[in-house]
């Protein structure tokens, strides 16, 4: 069972595993073997949580191959209007108020073990798989975007626009709300998201994908040996995606 | 008291047909607008995924709260028995079912997928206090037509106190859950306070009686019927009772928001430095709609009828700005999630939210005001609802 007053679930596992596997873990991102990868047929396991951590230091100011890879490959199209254009993940320049210190991270779905999109969801469309990532279901989702008005990190999308040249794997639908499915179809098939990759080929390799409950994985060792931390702690949501160097 | 006669209201004059011509024309163009936002996307409106629901919502929430709010007047004729409260009971259930009529066409019609509004009825989310709205609404609905059979036919009135005291339970949990809509949203400062449930309540009694005030005045002045002035001049002094509540959880709301350091930025952006979310709150919703109504209900020297009326008018308009400025306003201000740095995106995400109200979203929250009166005047055409004399005076 899950204690939401304690450590979070995934930290409590990494403490576990401590010192085993840190050396390791360095070096930036490596692909995941991917001993999770399914079937169409098979269902999601709810042994796997998906997650991500964001090596802030690695992250390039200007830099956008994360946020073009998504976009090419859900086939997000930008209408040059900022405010109600559909983003799945963007960049984020922080600059600390009393040093001066100056960050550079992408902002995507935090995948919430406690997502509040999913409580608000009148018609359950918003939901997390076992695996922990938090999808819409196309089908059900009436466009009433309260969970884009819950959503804590503006993460969720109202579609404002016709749609054109959709990809089969990722269908949308206007006036439906959507967000990073932690590119799901891609995942499913043993592979990473579109927007590791992207980084990963413009030689950043600031994102690190890979399961969280699983102690052996790059991913756990490395949260396990680094201090991350996740965004807007307080809400005791205990997200699936981490920072460094924050 | 002698047996109130009710009959029904059947305008023949040339003005008659005009004004409802004209309210047809309304609630039309407001279908078309909505069916304009549905074909092009919400880009055409103002809203966007910063401000995501804006002023169709305002409309919605305004008359949703004002179904509520308006049926109180019943409730203190059969609930709490105070017999010249009692002719108008079924004119304030008639108004209250079409206030929600009209609010939730409003609603359904700014959803992304209107034309899923099935799925909404059977698709349920037990947390999602949106999903318990719906229910609320639905058997609100349900509560008062049974109310209203209740109080026009002769052999079941005997059971019209209980499903009185039922609706005016099911009332408050109603707007209760209303405000919780926005109260449990726990990521926004702006919102994430219990005490908008509560002063959504009063909100709502507020709003529902000045609608009812005009709306009853307007039908009796155009079916030619006796109206009793001291009558409305009583209801305008509890009115006013319900504005000084309403201040007072304003008053609350606010000293409470400023007391939290964290709150501090969403209070001086609405209070001082918001533009026209602090010019709504001070120069509409305080003034105009608190103070000038207090005073206008509470000095003798007003106590005339056209008076009252201009009140009522302008508690309307605070009202609606109140609701402007808790559900734009509280969308405007950016969500704080990098506190104690600048933060910069290509999305604005941390600074105030740009929104101006596009016309298919105006046309369509008018159109629900008309489709409130066009539904209103059509049942009492049909229908006896409307008391045919009074003993009191005729102004
Ligand atoms: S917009 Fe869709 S996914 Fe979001 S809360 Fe409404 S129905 Fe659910």
């Amino acid at each position: 069972m899950m204690n939401d007053n304690s450590i979070d679930h995934y930290r409590r596992r990494f403490l576990k595993n401590a010192g085993v596997t840190a050396a390791s873990a360095v070096g930036g991102v490596q692909l995941i073997n991917f001993a999770n990868a399914k079937s169409d047929d098979q269902a999601v396991a709810d042994s796997v949580r998906w997650g991500m951590l964001v090596d802030t230091s690695k992250c390039a100011t200007d830099c956008t191959a994360c946020v073009d890879s998504c976009n090419e490959e859900h086939g997000l199209e930008l209408f040059d209007r900022p405010e109600s254009d559909v983003q799945w993940i963007r960049k984020v320049e922080l600059q600390n108020k009393s040093t001066g210190h100056q960050v550079s991270l992408p902002m995507l779905c935090q995948h919430c073990e406690n997502p509040p999109c999913v409580d608000v969801c009148p018609t359950g469309a918003s939901f997390k798989r076992d695996d922990g990532v938090v999808l819409v279901n196309k089908h059900t989702c009436i466009g009433c975007r309260y969970c884009v008005m819950a959503c804590p990190y503006l993460a969720r999308s109202f579609v404002h626009e016709n749609l054109e040249n959709q990809r089969s794997w990722s269908p949308r639908g206007k006036g439906t709300v959507e967000s990073c499915n932690f590119c799901v179809h891609r995942v499913d098939k043993g592979e990473q998201p579109a927007c590791v990759v992207g980084c990963q080929s413009d030689g950043h390799k600031a994102l690190l994908f890979g399961d969280l409950n699983d102690p052996d994985s790059e991913i756990s060792n490395r949260a396990n040996t680094i201090s991350s931390r996740e965004l807007r702690a307080d809400l005791s949501l205990n997200t699936a995606v981490r920072y460094e160097g924050l | 008291m002698p047996p109130i006669r009710y009959s029904r209201v059947v305008g023949k004059s040339k003005s008659y047909f005009m004004f409802l011509f004209s309210l047809c024309a309304l609630a039309l163009s407001g279908l078309v607008a909505a069916h304009f936002m549905d074909t092009n996307g919400h880009h055409v409106t103002g809203m966007t995924n910063r401000v995501v629901w804006g002023l169709p919502h305002v409309f919605a929430i305004f008359l949703i709260v004002g179904a509520s709010g308006c049926l109180n007047i019943a409730s203190i004729g059969t609930v709490f028995g105070r017999q010249d409260y009692k002719p108008l009971g079924r004119l304030s259930a008639l108004v209250s079912i079409a206030l929600l009529i009209g609010g939730l066409c409003v609603l359904v019609l700014d959803l992304g997928r209107p034309d899923r509004l099935i799925i909404a009825m059977t698709h349920f989310n037990f947390k999602s206090i949106f999903a318990w709205n719906i229910l609320l609404y639905v058997g609100f609905l349900l509560i008062v037509v049974v109310y209203l059979w209740f109080m026009m036919e002769p052999r079941m009135k005997i059971y019209s106190r209980k499903v009185g005291v039922f609706a005016f339970v099911w009332r408050f949990i109603l707007t209760t859950g209303t405000g919780s809509i926005f109260g449990f949203l726990v990521a926004r400062k702006s919102y994430d306070t219990a005490i908008l449930a509560p002063l959504f309540i009063v909100l709502s009694l507020v709003i529902g009686s000045a609608i009812f005030i005009l709306a009853h005045s307007a039908i009796m002045r155009f079916g030619e019927r006796p109206l009793r002035v001291p009558l409305i001049s009583k209801i305008c002094k509890l009115l006013a009772l319900f504005l000084c509540l309403l201040f007072y959880m304003t008053l609350v709301q606010h000293l409470s928001f400023s007391y939290a350091t964290e709150r501090h930025g969403v209070e001086k952006f609405i209070l001082a430095e918001g533009g026209i979310y602090t010019f709504l709150f001070w120069g509409v919703q305080i003034l105009i709609g608190t103070l000038l109504p207090l005073i206008v209900f509470l000095v003798p020297y007003f106590n005339r009828l056209s008076f009252l009326l201009m009140g009522c008018c302008m508690v309307l308009l605070g009202g609606f700005a109140q609701l402007y400025v808790i559900i734009i306003g509280g969308q405007a201000y950016p969500l704080e999630i990098f506190p104690g740095y600048i933060v910069e995106d290509g999305f604005f995400s941390h600074s105030i939210a740009a929104y101006v109200p596009t016309i298919p979203e105006l046309f369509l929250g008018v159109g629900g005001i008309a489709l409130v009166v066009i539904l209103v005047m059509m049942v009492i055409r049909i229908l006896p609802f409307v008391e045919e004399s009074s003993s009191s005076s005729v102004h």
